[in-house]
């Protein structure tokens, strides 16, 4: 089983393991659990030398005297909607079927200037549109709690790579829940950073404005590390932010006493699992528990987040996906007698699946002459009241706690019928995402059934100190910590 | 009959002489193998992102200040979605309805016109399609991501003639600022024309024909005036103009329909998420104004108030930048700007080939003042000057050096001339006596004869000198 972020770290450095030997586990792992009809399915690609390469590498710059990074040795899984250099990159899609990046996204690379391993590439929605992993063209990821289930999505590849103990930690991408969600369906750590804190150099885009790369961990201190080193400013993102980066993993730790915790009535109504309810309130109680103050805060534009983020994740997808057209790179279909419009056309419908096309219609329409002030421009009015809502209970609380999913991980085929059902599993997550706003997904209880539950962390802009604070002070207390999967064991 | 006139507004795209691509740090050189001078930003590759190059802004903002715009504090970049082989990311970076730059004019001097500039915006360049045979096609990307501005002006020019003196005002403006190198055959200043014609005391514009992508001066005045005819056949006819965009067929002489309003393409401009807000401030807009090179307006009236030149003698030194530069620097090194000009409009100009903003001047600033001080210290004469010059083109060598190997020193030598016109004088013993009773006119002939003999080598001056004193004038 491969172990925490920080204990192979300092293992390695410490020559106490070879990172050789961590990655030949991990790999082994991999086989045994990844692979085959019945496996869990989270790697699309595991580049087995090039991953024994990169271990050797470390070794041999430990015994060449150089001191070794951060997260020497560590195995992490990196979300496939990340271009790595020289190993097959698709986003989960058809369209992108065995393309190769020429080069790696900036944290790709920020990971492995701290002497981290890629072990693999991990499966995801197409385009990382979804909320179950059932979208990619690949076939989805399971859940290791619960075979017949879903990891969530669209990041379940790297939680379920993390959940199984296949990696310490993966890199996800979070749009409107990508990296909490499945982060909550399979009990590991998830954190989505404010927008801007973590470049998106290299991360295939599906809604720029809303996308971010965040770290998943077996554990917060992990997840802390990671975030340490992706994060910051990078001149390749014109939208990356400039402000300096603390030490997220100095915050694991550090008091919460009397900080002031919101719980948004709006979050605990219809649609909320009883079980899921219970659990995430037990978590708050720990918390009250560890120092902190509760209190109600109200949050009154959540019930228009999810058509929100579907007027505008969609009309940026529909923009941001327009380039793979055949001409240069990925798929290419040419029907005989074809022009140029029956090549797109017979590309991108091969090319695509049933929701990508579904969200690159609706953003097409979102955009379109006649229609734009109506949908798309009402969305960005909205959103800045959804981003309001949040300034406004900043001014009262130093975070807001809720479910980070209404539901536990829910059956695969449950919901691919029906896509609006499927767009709510989102629902405390896409508010936050709207808002640009640092939240962590930390496990609580799990249910009767046994299923991960998640509770999510929300604080102020470039806080994520302050999360990942609240999010240990609850792991420490947490009954599902170093909760370990019973097939993974 | 009513009788019409043609109103016309211009869009000119003109490429930024930056170094590098507006979005990535590639090369903007043209003229390399096809898909050399691309990288992920350029190529649209998953996962890649644009940021601003700061030079192209720089550029952009002091081509605005020459057509005196307002620079916007904050503008966006949007999309602009559509597909295209030569266009890698599906849509093309532009500026839609916040431009870095508006409300600006560019007054035209001959026709005496003052049309208003209603934005200015940024935007990418796309690449190049190259159609083979056979109907492959090749994409070139080289250019794509190059930075463009595009200058739109209000519908305020009434004749072709007007539009072409536009485009070359505005061409001259901005290869004297160093913005853009002018050159239409390359492709990077490129002009599309909205036409269309009322009743003469009409207010209101009739439906206009946008005009795309003509790629010369002379095929811009022929399309618009083809135009407008084609309109006033229409409606004469008693017929309606259909708003539509039409082409320029070169060899027959004629536009034709390329798509109609009907089936233009909904673009669905938005802003670009990958690109915060462009902000410039007045710092930013102060330096730039600082640092911009003299409009070729200004450089004219300057030439013709302080260095003394002819109307006619300022606009010809001012034709290109690297002529008018020529120019300065030589005139500083003589000090007379005035037979700098004449020498170099009589000799130098038409061995001057220009492309884009470069220019091959056949001998250096230094070199043709040096010509000139060898005349004003008597060394040669005026048409040993055009010689020298000759001599001095395409080499490096010193005007000095010309004159001694080519054996051309003046015959300055006042004892040498004097014996030579005392030859000349005792031949014309006719001729010296009517000279010495008044008639004057036959001073010349002995000049003449002089010159003859030396071949144009002797010293006017001293000739002049000589022959009053021999013939006691």
């Amino acid at each position: 089983m491969i172990g925490h972020v920080a204990e192979i770290a300092e293992r390695v450095r410490a020559g106490e393991t070879r990172a050789e030997d961590v990655a030949r586990a991990a790999l082994a792992r991999i086989d045994a659990l990844d692979g085959g009809e019945h496996g869990l399915h989270a790697f699309l690609a595991v580049p087995r030398e090039k991953v024994l390469e990169a271990a050797r590498a470390v070794d041999a710059k430990r015994a060449a005297g150089t001191p070794l990074g951060r997260l020497a040795g560590v195995p992490i899984a990196i979300k496939d909607a990340l271009c790595t250099r020289g190993v097959v990159t698709t986003s989960g899609s058809r369209i992108l079927e065995g393309w190769v990046p020429p080069y790696d996204a900036t944290v790709v690379a920020r990971l492995a200037s701290e002497d981290a391993i890629a072990i693999g590439k991990t499966n995801m929605d197409e385009f990382a549109m979804g909320s179950s992993n059932e979208n990619s063209a690949y076939g989805a990821a399971k859940n290791p709690w619960d075979t017949s289930r879903a990891p969530g999505g669209s990041s379940g590849g790297s939680a379920v790579a993390v959940a199984a103990r296949m990696a310490s930690a993966a890199l996800g991408s979070d749009t409107g829940g990508s990296i909490r969600q499945p982060a909550a369906f399979t009990g590991t750590v998830g954190v989505k950073p404010t927008y801007g804190r973590v470049s998106r150099y290299g991360l295939i885009a599906f809604a720029s404005s809303l996308d971010q790369v965040g770290p998943f961990a077996t554990d917060v201190r992990g997840a802390a590390r990671v975030l340490s080193i992706i994060a910051g400013r990078d001149e390749r993102d014109a939208t990356s932010r400039g402000a300096s980066v603390p030490d997220f993993e100095a915050a694991c730790g550090a008091s919460v006493q009397g900080l002031r915790l919101g719980v948004p009535e709006e979050y605990f109504q219809e649609g909320l699992d009883p079980e899921v309810a219970a659990s995430v309130r037990a978590a708050i109680d720990g918390l009250k528990d560890a120092g902190c103050t509760v209190r109600p805060v109200k949050l009154p534009h959540t019930r228009f987040a999810v058509a929100t983020y579907y007027v505008i994740a969609t009309a940026e997808a529909s923009s941001n996906l327009a380039r793979f057209d055949g001409v240069r790179y990925g798929l290419r279909v040419e029907p005989t007698g074809g022009d140029l419009r029956a090549m797109y056309g017979a590309t991108r419908d091969q090319g695509f699946g049933r929701e990508v096309k579904r969200r690159i219609l609706l953003g097409t329409f979102v955009l379109s002459a006649g229609y734009y002030d109506a949908y798309y421009g009402r969305a960005l009015k909205v959103r800045t009241l959804i981003a309001r809502d949040f300034d406004a209970a900043f001014g009262e609380v130093d975070a807001i706690v809720s479910p980070t999913a209404p539901t536990p991980a829910f059956a695969l085929g449950e919901k691919t019928g029906d896509p609006l059902s499927m767009y709510l599993s989102d629902v405390y997550t896409l508010p936050a995402s709207l808002a640009g706003l640092p939240a962590v997904s930390v496990p609580c209880a799990p249910t009767k059934a046994g299923l991960p539950v998640g509770l999510q962390i929300v604080t102020p802009a470039l806080d994520e100190a302050r999360g990942v604070a609240l999010a240990a002070a609850w792991e420490a207390r947490s009954p599902a910590r170093d909760a370990v999967p019973p097939l993974a064991r | 009959m009513a009788s019409y006139e043609t109103v016309i507004g211009l869009e000119v795209h003109a490429q930024l002489l930056t170094r590098t691509k507006v979005f990535c740090a590639c090369s903007t050189a043209f003229g390399a193998p096809p898909n050399t001078h691309v990288c992920p930003v350029c190529l649209g590759l998953p996962g890649a992102l644009p940021v601003l190059n700061g030079d192209a802004v720089a550029l952009a903002v002091r081509a605005a200040l020459a057509v005196g715009c307002s620079i916007r504090a904050a503008s966006r970049f949007a999309r602009k979605n559509y597909f295209y082989p030569d266009l890698p990311k599906g849509y093309q970076i532009s500026q839609f309805d916040e431009p870095f730059a508006e409300h600006g004019h560019v007054d035209l001097e001959a026709a005496g016109r003052h049309v208003r500039i209603l934005r200015v915006h940024m935007e990418e360049d796309a690449g190049k399609n190259i159609h083979g045979r056979g109907g492959d096609s090749i994409v070139d990307l080289n250019r794509a991501g190059t930075p463009l501005v595009e200058i739109v002006s209000e519908p305020d020019l009434r004749s072709a003639n007007e539009a072409a003196e536009y485009l070359r005002t505005l061409r001259d403006i901005l290869l004297f600022l160093g913005v853009n190198d002018g050159n239409l055959e390359e492709g990077s200043f490129r002009c599309d024309a909205n036409v269309s014609i009322r009743p003469v005391g009409e207010e209101k514009l009739g439906t206009r024909v946008e005009l795309k992508n003509i790629n010369s001066f002379r095929f811009v005045e022929k399309a618009i005036e083809h135009e407008a005819a084609r309109q006033e056949a229409v409606l004469t006819a008693g017929g309606r103009i259909t708003q539509e965009t039409r082409g320029w067929d070169e060899k027959k002489g004629t536009t034709f329909s390329l798509r109609s309003k009907e089936e233009a393409q909904d673009y669905r401009y938005f802003p670009d998420p990958d690109l915060p807000p462009l902000a410039i401030d007045e710092v930013f807009v102060a330096r730039v104004r600082a640092e911009s090179p003299e409009l070729p307006r200004d450089k004219r009236a300057r030439f013709a108030a302080e260095l003394h030149l002819t109307p006619y003698a300022a606009e010809v030194m001012t034709q290109h930048p690297r002529v008018a530069a020529f120019f300065e620097e030589a005139s500083m090194l003589h000090g007379d700007a005035v037979r700098v000009a004449n020498f170099v409009q009589s000799e130098v100009l038409r061995d001057v080939t220009t492309h884009g903003l470069t220019a091959n001047l056949p001998i250096s600033a230094r070199q043709l003042a040096d010509v000139l001080a060898l005349v004003d210290a008597g060394k040669i004469s005026g048409k040993q000057a055009k010689e020298v010059y000759a001599k001095l083109r395409g080499t490096g060598a010193s005007a000095a050096d010309v004159v001694a190997e080519a054996g051309m020193a003046v015959v300055s030598d006042a004892g040498a001339i004097e014996a030579l016109v005392r030859r000349i004088v005792e031949a014309n013993p006719r001729q010296a006596e009517q000279l010495k009773a008044g008639k004057a006119t036959l001073f010349g002939f002995f000049v003449g004869q002089v010159m003859k003999e030396t071949k144009g080598s002797a010293s006017p001056q001293v000739v002049n000198d000589v022959l009053k004193r021999v013939l006691g004038l």
